[in-house]
């Protein structure tokens, strides 16, 4: 497998979106007959990295070799032609066509011009006993599948397009154990096949039984390439974290007493197969944090508390008392008073083409007009109050927010939502693509609004934050509260550790999840 | 599951369609004074085929997510065209029908190019070239008139053997020459998937435009053959606005009564054409019953909303409130 020239081989890859950096100066090589991983945190670069194999992204600079020689992938299907086929985090199975229409999707049989839909069957059902899922009827349609069928479906896929690196991006997340093992057997008899498979997961228990060589990626660089099971947990975590703090942050007061009532409070609470029991409180004064990788609940949970979500179970108590919120609208009524900081600010938090002045508004036009007409002056002193509390730079009021850089689009969905005076503020990560004094400023006003007596709930991928902003941190892991961290506890390596669901020197507290 | 299921699960929506379009045709034919009669069906045939090419032509946009507000003008405008030329000799009117029907190739393929490359709105870029089509229709004829061929013009509208009305043979024809290749074929598979998740269909390499491109192109083609016939029960070529538009609505209330989902993606114009015929059964339901026909318009759009509400039952299942909107 040492031979000279190997299958697959990526020198200096690099990637900028706008000023972000995703990746700087990559490389990676990949072996036939090998299962390669790669591991990262949030944000270390392997998705772009991916992307860039795929054809997917092209990268700004480096060059990428196959079998020595040079390739560009312009588009999925240039990828695809070469033999590299992905299964992508997101699915890419088209939902109203049936199992078998998905598996040949990109290269359909065809016989007097039309699709043979006799062979198509036929290379289906070849595929799905290939992925070990025979017991998928090639006639169903796909969004009549769960989750882990469908992910099922996206391997056979992959295999019918006979591929010689298969790249699988957190394939298993969605999977149930029966099924994991399953697909592990097939990647098993794939590598002995002599494919070449590069596997994404953040699950380490995975990676030590399946992969043969890892790969650590950070900040946009590959950091370290080592043999599967050379390298403990611990000093993989080590290799993922290697950060310096870039962020400065408010400092923290004394913890509020642990007997003060809670402001909110969660028992129980469930939603589909997304959240298991969650139970956890957040008192006035306080900024919870919530931690955990990408998608293990974190965003229903805040969607269930603001009351979008239909059929959950389990209690939501604000101040003590029971209430059952239904709407958006119903959330932000005086009683119970609270906000949603959306992730995604351009679809949920604003509305791009209305004016700076209308978007700041909405939230509040009840309480600022009286009889169905609004109170232009008031609207307008409110408006000023909130535009100077957090210093949002606008060349007016009246100009679409669109225009507005991303750090100032934020504070206006901030501020929409302080001119409310909300008693409880959920943060879905805030932060997300804006630049590093923003952020800073609104570290300040998450404090300065803790400090005036809010509870904060605050989700942020970024591990940084959570160290430097919150009073208590509850990392969360397929949808249950896998760890609460207070105070001094919260550190980068306990927040990963937990995350990764690994236990490390520091014994778990359990809370919630094993109620 | 046995693979029957499936395929009942598949053909729900026209299966619906063609149960409500019996119903509602055997109470109009048990009332009708001359009772089921080949002149009954035949009469109902020609009105209801018409509006069945129309709604075919609308199901192969709205498969790809899309919609056409100008299929009904394309009809008009090749009723105009066909007025001039569908005339004289065998040879002549053979070149006649095959001009028309490029004339209505071509009024698609601008449709597809404006919203695929032009990456213009359906609603928007259909409203507009619906109006140039009409425009060009209303300057071919500014007053009703012309003629067609009326040997051909009577055989199209007339009885095979006798008994089947030759109209009703035609739509099959077409179905079989027009739907079935396009639903069986990459094309077709490509609108499909475009229209049901367009990421998902890019990420799969699917023939995305192309795909969309054969179903604003064959809907124009469709809305042709419909005006074409529209010349034979006539014999006179009329640009009707206030026709024109009812058409292109009555196509997407056919549509939707046929299963087509407007979301994209789903459906089959086989549904959409049972939605044609139980929706002009429904209008004609009326004058069986000796209504005043004022009421004609009120009833049909009571039917139609008990229709389509059958189709919105989904919406309650659904978990996640933000899913409404998507």
């Amino acid at each position: 497998m040492d031979s000279a020239v190997p299958l697959f081989q990526m020198e200096g890859i690099s990637k900028r979106y706008g000023g972000v950096r995703a990746l700087e100066k990559a490389e990676l090589v990949v072996t036939s007959g090998s299962i390669h991983a790669i591991l990262g945190e949030n944000g270390a670069g392997k998705s772009t990295l991916i992307k860039v194999m795929a054809g997917v992204v092209a990268p700004d600079e480096g060059r990428m070799t196959m079998d020595g020689r040079e390739v560009t992938f312009l588009s999925p299907a240039a990828a695809n032609q070469a033999g590299i086929v992905c299964i992508f985090q997101e699915l890419s199975l088209v939902p109203d066509l049936s199992v078998a229409d998905n598996i040949v999707i990109s290269d359909p049989p065809k016989r007097f011009g039309m699709i043979d839909r006799k062979a198509q069957r036929r290379i289906a059902e070849e595929a799905l006993a290939r992925a070990g899922a025979a017991d998928i009827h090639p006639l169903a349609l796909v969004k009549d599948l769960p989750l882990s069928r469908r992910q099922m479906v996206e391997i056979a896929k992959a295999l019918a397009r006979k591929p010689r690196i298969l790249i699988l991006d957190e394939a298993t997340s969605a999977l149930t154990a029966a099924d994991v093992s399953k697909i592990f057997s097939v990647l098993k008899r794939l590598r002995s096949e002599g494919l070449a498979l590069l596997y994404i997961s953040h699950r380490m228990n995975e990676i030590a039984e399946l992969a043969d060589q890892c790969t650590v990626f950070r900040n946009g660089r590959n950091v370290a390439s080592y043999k599967a099971g050379s390298k403990s947990d611990n000093e993989v975590v080590e290799l993922m974290i290697g950060r310096e703090y870039s962020h400065i942050f408010p400092p923290k007061p004394a913890a509020v007493p642990a007997a003060a009532a809670p402001r909110l409070e969660a028992r129980k609470l469930s939603w589909t197969d997304r959240l298991h029991n969650i139970s956890l409180t957040v008192r006035a004064g306080e900024v919870v944090g919530l931690g955990g990788l990408d998608g293990q609940g974190q965003r229903e949970l805040l969607l269930a508390f603001f009351g979008v979500l239909r059929g959950l179970s389990g209690e939501v108590l604000i101040d003590g008392k029971p209430v059952a919120i239904r709407s958006p609208s119903a959330a932000r009524e005086d009683g119970i008073g609270m906000a949603l900081i959306p992730e995604d600010r351009k679809t949920e938090g604003l509305m791009l083409p209305m004016t700076v002045r209308e978007n700041l508004s909405f939230a509040a036009l009840d309480r600022l007009s009286k009889g169905g007409i609004i109170d232009r002056a008031a609207e307008q002193r409110l408006i000023d109050d909130m535009v100077g509390l957090l210093a949002i730079k606008t060349a007016g009021l009246d100009i679409p927010v669109g225009a507005l850089s991303g750090g100032n689009q934020q504070k206006v969905v901030i501020a929409k939502w302080l001119m409310r005076q909300p008693r409880i503020i959920l943060l879905n990560d805030p932060t997300r693509g804006i630049d590093v004094g923003t952020k800073q400023e609104l570290y300040q006003l998450m404090r300065k609004l803790a400090d005036a007596g809010a509870a904060i709930l605050f989700y942020s991928t970024d591990y940084d934050e959570l160290i430097g902003c919150c009073d208590r941190v509850l990392v969360l892991y397929d949808g249950a509260v896998k760890r609460e961290l207070v105070g001094a506890e919260i550190t980068e390596r306990a927040l990963i550790a937990s995350a990764l669901n690994i236990h490390g020197e520091e014994s778990p507290v359990g809370l919630g999840a094993s109620a | 599951m046995k693979d029957w299921r499936y395929w009942l699960a598949e053909q729900r929506g026209t299966l619906l369609a063609l149960g409500i379009f019996i119903v509602m045709f055997i109470i109009y034919t048990s009332n009708h004074p001359a009772g089921f009669t080949a002149n009954v069906v035949q009469t109902a045939a020609n009105k209801g085929v018409l509006l069945a090419f129309v709604a075919m032509a609308q199901t192969l946009v709205v498969i790809t997510a899309g919609i056409d507000l100008s299929v009904g003008m394309i009809f008009l405008l090749t009723n105009c065209l066909a007025s001039w030329l569908v005339v004289g000799t065998p040879m002549q009117t053979t070149l006649g029908v095959i001009a028309v029907l490029a004339v209505g190739l071509l009024c698609g393929a601008i449709n597809g190019a404006i919203v695929i490359y032009g990456r213009l709105q359906p609603i928007v870029a259909t409203i507009a070239t619906g109006a140039v089509f009409y425009g060009i229709g209303l300057l071919l004829r500014p007053f009703p008139g012309g003629s067609v061929n009326e040997d051909l013009a009577d055989a199209m509208t007339g009885r095979v053997f006798d008994v089947v009305p030759a109209s009703l043979v035609a739509l099959f024809a077409i179905v079989l020459v027009i739907w079935v290749p396009f639903s069986r074929s990459v094309l077709g598979r490509a609108a499909y998937a475009a229209g049901s998740s367009e990421t998902a269909a890019y990420m799969s390499g699917v023939p995305i435009r192309r795909g969309k491109f054969a179903a604003y192109t064959l809907a124009g083609l469709l809305a042709a053959i419909g005006g074409l016939f529209l010349t034979f029960f006539t014999y006179t070529g009329d640009a009707a606005y206030a026709s024109g538009n009812a058409y292109t609505l009555f196509s997407i209330a056919a549509v939707v009564l046929g299963g087509v989902s407007l979301f994209g993606g789903k459906g089959s114009a086989i549904g959409a054409i049972f939605g044609a015929l139980a929706f002009r059964t429904i209008g004609d339901l009326l004058f069986v019953f000796d209504f005043d026909p004022l009421w004609q318009p009120l009833f049909q759009g009571v039917i139609l909303l008990i229709a389509v509400s059958l189709g919105a039952f989904a919406l309650f299942r659904v978990r996640n409130r933000l899913e409404w909107f998507l």
